[in-house]
């Protein structure tokens, strides 16, 4: 379980201090499939990266499993059981997909297994497992890479910050079977999304509305639904059937 | 089947992949002496009688087949300079593995300058590895100073991989090809300096007959202290394709000096050149930090690869 506790984030500006999140509190109870939504420029991703520890909160603490983890890096965090999706993957010259699944699942995993990561993302894993994680692949390769990555941790929490930004239709259609089987499989973890999209609102247990570093308003899909065009978010409805997908 | 210490051991593994005595000809030397040397029906390798070094014949149309020929130093205060000179037959195509390392555990400086002259026969194909390597905690310099010289006929065409990751102390190396017709020259280097470490590379190619092509690519890592220079120049005297680049990660008080050139000496010479210079990304350090590896480990995984 996540607590996040009167969390406040500034950062310096022409102007002296700007005011990112202020006194964000929300709970992210095991599985659950939160998913944080709100207009751009609202601090949702600020707060994915706060609870990944790649910021540090201004104030206010982050509880994780029980345990105060405000003032733990990023590595201690991973290490605790937390997994963190960037919403613009990075490149490595030289370093391969297998490579990357392999310090993923924190063992030397076979070729089949990380080949397994692949194909649930929709990758032909066979094409992807031996290449390189740089320029030669598209944004959307390398955002469902990214998220195989995550799923390849199995992570007690996995933060996953846009993971739509970026991709195509296709990959889009992908991205919602991917997480409807994480939800599926959650047990005993949990899931936080950060998202725009009308699909993966949808999919969630929980909805928390984030607005000028604020949290407006939490609540189950089908509660926030009617008033959610209010808050700013964009829905892209998808024309084409699921099975085609 | 000679006898080897175990320091000529672990330096064959490191400059050769030699776990045992390799497969087909070969010649090892060590410390101005060679301990064993085989050549095959179709490669024969013969010492010179004016200089230090080998005469090295591959028959027309030899396929699949390898030549070894690593040299270990371990005697603190040895300088020598050898010619192996290599003559690959028409439609040969075949793998030649050369490569030094230093053991110098003593006070003086090491040094082995091996000058390698390639002459590549109309249609054959060499895939040519050269890996460097030193080891030893003496106050002794270990240095190595390479030249290879290639001369590719019509046709032709030369793999080299031009390795050295550690423990060398300084380094001049001048690579020198001239290609004709159709001739292909593909380059891929990898270098690392740390300490106090000196490393100059320079390339000359030239590209003299039409639709010939090179790729010159140079990959290198500075750390701590070390200072690098990478050269490479291409000239392209006929209809040609050339490609140089150097990527390099700078580290530490690191100092890189990258100088490309181009030269186009014929309207329908195609010549590119790329470099770049750059410090390790923060995205990507923080990225294998959220699977779980510490700022160090990040790294090393970022320089591994970036060699690899």
């Amino acid at each position: 379980m996540l607590e996040v506790k009167n969390v406040s984030f500034d950062v310096a500006d022409d102007a002296g201090r700007k005011e990112i999140l202020r006194d964000v509190s929300l709970t992210v109870p095991d599985r659950e499939l939160l998913v944080i939504t709100g207009p751009n420029g609202g601090g949702k991703s600020t707060l994915a990266k706060l609870i990944a520890g790649i910021e540090r909160p201004t104030a206010g603490k982050i509880f994780f499993e029980g345990e105060d983890i405000t003032n733990k890096n990023v590595t201690e965090r991973a290490r605790a059981g937390i997994a963190f999706a960037f919403q613009n993957p990075v490149r490595f010259k030289g370093i391969r997909v297998l490579d990357l699944l392999r310090l993923a699942t924190g063992k030397n995993a076979s070729v089949a297994e990380a080949c397994e990561y692949l194909s649930l993302v929709g990758l032909c894993a066979k094409e992807y497992v031996n290449r390189e994680v740089n320029d030669s692949l598209s944004g959307g390769e390398l955002k469902r890479i990214e998220i195989a990555t995550v799923i390849a941790r199995s992570a007690k929490l996995s933060v996953f910050d846009e993971p739509e930004a970026g991709i195509d239709l296709w990959s889009f259609q992908n991205l919602i079977k991917v997480f409807r089987k994480m939800r599926a499989d959650i047990r005993d973890s949990s899931i936080v999304i950060i998202s725009h999209q009308e699909r993966i609102l949808r999919i969630a247990d929980e909805i928390v509305v984030l607005k000028d570093g604020r949290v407006e308003r939490r609540g189950a899909p089908d509660e926030l639904f009617p008033s959610l065009g209010e808050a700013g978010n964009v829905s892209v409805p998808c024309r084409m059937a699921e099975g085609e997908c | 089947m000679p006898e080897l210490n175990a320091i000529q051991k672990k330096i064959l593994e490191e400059v050769a992949d030699l776990h045992k005595v390799p497969e087909g000809a070969y010649n090892i030397r060590s410390d101005s002496k060679s301990v064993g040397r085989r050549s095959t029906e179709n490669i024969e390798i013969t010492p010179k009688t004016d200089v230090s070094g080998l005469d090295i014949r591959i028959r027309p149309g030899t396929k699949n087949e390898s030549v070894h020929i690593p040299v270990i130093l371990t005697e603190s205060g040895l300088k020598e300079t050898v010619y192996n000179d290599f003559y690959i037959g028409e439609g040969a195509d075949v793998l030649i593995v050369a490569g030094c390392g230093i053991d110098n555990c003593g006070s003086q400086d090491s040094e082995h300058d091996g000058i390698h002259r390639f002459f590549v026969e109309r249609g054959a194909s060499v895939r040519y590895v050269e890996k460097h390597y030193g080891q030893g905690d003496g106050r002794g310099k270990r240095i190595l100073n390479p030249v290879t010289e290639v001369t590719l006929e019509e046709g032709a065409s030369m793999e080299m991989e031009m390795v050295q990751i550690k423990g060398v102390d300084d380094t001049e190396r001048k690579t020198v090809a001239a290609l004709g017709a159709d001739a292909k020259l593909v380059v891929r280097e990898r270098l690392m300096t740390h300490g106090a470490q000196r490393a100059i590379s320079a390339y000359d190619v030239q590209l003299n007959g039409k639709g010939a092509s090179a790729d010159v690519v140079s990959r290198s890592v500075a750390k701590d202290e070390s200072f690098q220079r990478f050269d490479a120049k291409i000239t392209g005297n006929a209809e040609c394709r050339g490609h140089t680049e150097c990527d390099s990660i700078i580290m530490d008080r690191g100092k890189i000096l990258a100088v490309p050139a181009l030269e186009a000496n014929d309207v329908d010479a195609a010549l590119v050149h790329e470099a770049a210079i750059g410090k390790i990304a923060g995205a990507q350090l923080i990225k294998l930090m959220t699977l779980g590896l510490t700022e160090r480990e990040a790294e090393e995984q970022i320089v591994n690869g970036f060699l690899s």
